[in-house]
């Protein structure tokens, strides 16, 4: 993991946002491999020495680059809300340190901090109008009243707010109110944008729009994201890299197509998309590759990466997508029955019974272009694409 | 049997059903409150009887006495001060006694507003407990704290703090602290109920924007807390512009305000046309206050 590169003359916070704010749409100023923000040994606890002490974080150690679109993904009360209001400096953490460019943060208050952030209800001051709301960073970093204007124009534009400049909050829909926090929260140019599940008030369709939206602006802007959801769709979707936590502790930091194909737990397999899981005991491991015995459908071979024991309980994850059914049965392989098929427009997703094991598969448009289709009832076998087994020790 | 009123009220259309559930108090309004000011606006323009009451000659006399002195050998008018002083004294009082209550209750009820719901209730209990005896009670007491042989200056005597007692009582000062004391809890029940609504999302978001504690306070609590503010000043401003037995009770009667001044004309002075002119006064006051506000919050909507 990288050191940030600090810049030359470490100035106070607030000097060193005004520094950045020279934005003009252009690249930042940052060096494109260091480290935006980061944590170590960070733990957080809640009403810490009482009865109702509650651990909201647990020894989390997280780097974030600079200029990259980074999604803490977890289901909600896991932690990834608390982490990012410790960035923000909202809360205080309870041990660790948290750095952001270098600088050690962990007991400044959030105005001293480089960093803006978009509330997941907006938090738009109500009695201001939409320019005024935008501006008010600028205007509290005491930058001339030309400049703000000029910028809160350009901020405008950006969002494509233009012509609801004069409008109050409460006048607007939620999507124009998402738009507008941006803003604000974009206008004073900070190091590291913090987003707390900015879409969830919107409707699916304004979700997907907004996604698109948010990942070009942050590629225009180069600013850091650092953005919040429960959602892995979206995190999928957007993120350069994502880290998933759950119950306080960080689980697996990759990049989507990492966490997606190469989960190492059963919490990240489940959480991301949808898994099969099931329990195995190791029969053999030679170079690399095991044999795992399968209570109801025999043996499999899968790649293993770390080291395991004969006999060592573990389990395996197999994508529905990539469960390969076959016609009736076949020498050595695992079979199964159907017992439910689901029309789902772009795909059939059938129930399967395999022994004890309930699992999933899903083909596209099953029965069209060469797929074969089956019917409640039917017995076929399991095939697994290459590769498509992943073993889990936890 | 049950069903037959029901059945009435139903064909009643639920517009007007609606507007039937006004009629009590729209009643009493008309009764209690339009009667006797039309009576009052009535009596200001007629002559004093000679042993109080009115004579039913139309006179603009009452008016003219607010602002003039009639010479009672030549009938040639005199500008006097005195009664505008008595309003000027009237208005700053209030004022004084609004901007205090302001200071003291905006963090009172910051501070209620932001504790656990239990908590919340206790303190709001504790505040009213003073109103469950009457405003005389509770301002007579007030006069036993402050005045010379009081617990105050018994005290600070004793201790050797002073060698004489403090003037607590019987004067503007003790008319102030009687004013704010009796009108207190209309400022922080309001403002109380503002902040309880206001959201403190707003303000991590000015402090994520670079705002200090003392500007997002300034630019953001107390704008968004406004209609809170405006409701307690008006519930503190009002009744305090007339009020009656603070000035009375606490000020000796030495300094007058406008509602001695109305009350003395229809007891000792028997001028009743005096008196009533005097409310219209106290009257158009208060509507003027009232009708700047609501101009002012119609503006600040409409931008």
């Amino acid at each position: 993991m990288q050191r940030a590169i600090i810049e030359p003359n470490p100035t106070s916070p607030a000097d060193s946002k005004a520094a950045s704010a020279a934005m003009s749409g252009s690249l930042p100023m940052q060096h494109p491999n260091s480290v935006a923000a980061e944590v170590r040994s960070l733990c957080k606890t809640y009403n810490a020495g009482t009865p109702r002490a509650h651990e909201a974080l647990k020894d989390v150690n997280l780097s974030i680059r600079a200029n990259e679109f980074f999604t803490l993904l977890g289901p909600s009360g896991c932690g990834k809300t608390t982490l990012l209001r410790i960035l923000g400096g909202f809360e205080m953490l309870t041990s660790g340190v948290c750095r952001i460019f270098g600088e050690d943060v962990s007991r400044l208050p959030p105005e001293a901090r480089p960093v803006n952030t978009v509330f997941q209800q907006y938090a738009l001051f109500p009695h201001m109008t939409v320019r005024r709301n935008i501006a008010f960073g600028l205007e509290m970093l005491g930058k001339p009243k030309a400049e703000v204007e000029r910028t809160v124009d350009r901020m405008l534009d950006l969002v494509h707010m233009r012509e609801y400049a004069d409008r109050r909050p409460d006048t607007m829909s939620g999507g124009q109110r998402q738009r507008v926090a941006l803003a604000r929260a974009l206008a004073p140019q900070p190091k590291l944008l913090l987003l707390d599940e900015p879409l969830s008030a919107l409707d699916l369709k304004l979700r997907q729009k907004m996604r698109l939206e948010l990942k070009s602006l942050q590629r225009e802007t180069g600013i850091t994201f650092v953005f919040v959801t429960h959602d892995q769709e979206e995190a999928l979707a957007m993120s350069d890299r994502v880290a998933v936590i759950s119950n306080g502790r960080l689980q697996q930091v990759g990049t989507p197509e990492d966490i997606y194909e190469q989960p190492q737990s059963r919490f990240v397999a489940d959480f991301i998309g949808e898994s099969n899981l099931v329990e195995a005991r190791v029969a053999r491991c030679i170079g690399g590759e095991a044999a795992l015995d399968v209570e109801g459908f025999g043996q499999v071979h899968a790649p293993v990466a770390q080291r395991v024991e004969v006999g060592q309980k573990v389990w395996l994850s197999i994508r529905p997508e990539r469960l390969v059914l076959g016609a009736g049965h076949s020498d050595g392989q695992a079979t199964a029955s159907i017992a439910d098929r689901t029309y789902l427009g772009n795909a059939v997703e059938y129930h399967l019974r395999a022994g004890e094991h309930a699992l999933t598969a899903r083909s596209p448009r099953g029965g069209l272009r060469g797929r074969q289709d089956f019917a409640p009832g039917d017995a076929v076998s399991l095939g697994f694409e290459p590769g498509s087994i992943k073993v889990l020790l936890s | 049997m049950s069903a037959r009123p029901l059945a009435l009220s139903s064909r009643i259309p639920p517009g007007l059903a609606h507007a039937g559930l006004l009629w009590p108090s729209l009643g009493i309004i008309l009764v209690f409150m339009v009667a006797p000011i039309a009576i009052m606006l009535t009596y200001s323009f007629l002559v004093p009887g000679a042993y109080g009451g009115v004579e039913w000659t139309f006179s603009t006399g009452a008016y003219e006495q607010i602002l003039f002195e009639r010479d009672f050998l030549d009938d040639s008018l005199t500008f006097t001060p005195d009664y505008l002083i008595i309003v000027a004294r009237s208005l700053l009082q209030a004022t004084v006694a609004t901007a205090l209550c302001l200071v003291i209750s905006v963090p009172t009820a910051y501070y209620i507003a932001t504790r656990s719901e239990r908590v919340k209730n206790i303190w709001l209990f504790l505040i009213t407990i003073p109103y469950w005896v009457n405003l005389l009670i509770r301002t007579i007491a007030l006069l036993f704290v402050l005045r010379d042989d009081g617990p105050i200056n018994s005290a600070l005597l004793d201790l050797g703090v002073i060698g004489q007692p403090l003037a607590l009582s019987y004067n503007g000062f003790a008319i102030s602290l009687g004013l704010i004391y009796s009108f207190l809890p209309f400022m922080v029940l309001p403002l109380y109920s503002a902040f309880e609504r206001f959201d403190f999302r707003l303000l991590e978001a000015a402090y994520d924007l670079y705002a200090s504690r003392r500007t997002a306070f300034f630019r953001i609590v107390l704008p968004v807390m406004r209609p809170g503010l405006i409701a307690g000043s008006l519930l503190v401003f009002i009744p305090s512009v007339g009020s009656y037995l603070a000035p009375d009770i606490l000020g000796g009667g030495k300094t007058l305000m406008i509602g001695n001044l109305i009350g003395t004309q229809f007891q000792g002075a028997r001028n009743w046309p005096f008196g009533a002119a005097l409310s219209m006064i106290l009257l158009t006051i208060t509507l003027i206050v009232l009708l700047w506000l609501a101009r002012r919050a119609a503006q600040q909507q409409s931008n």
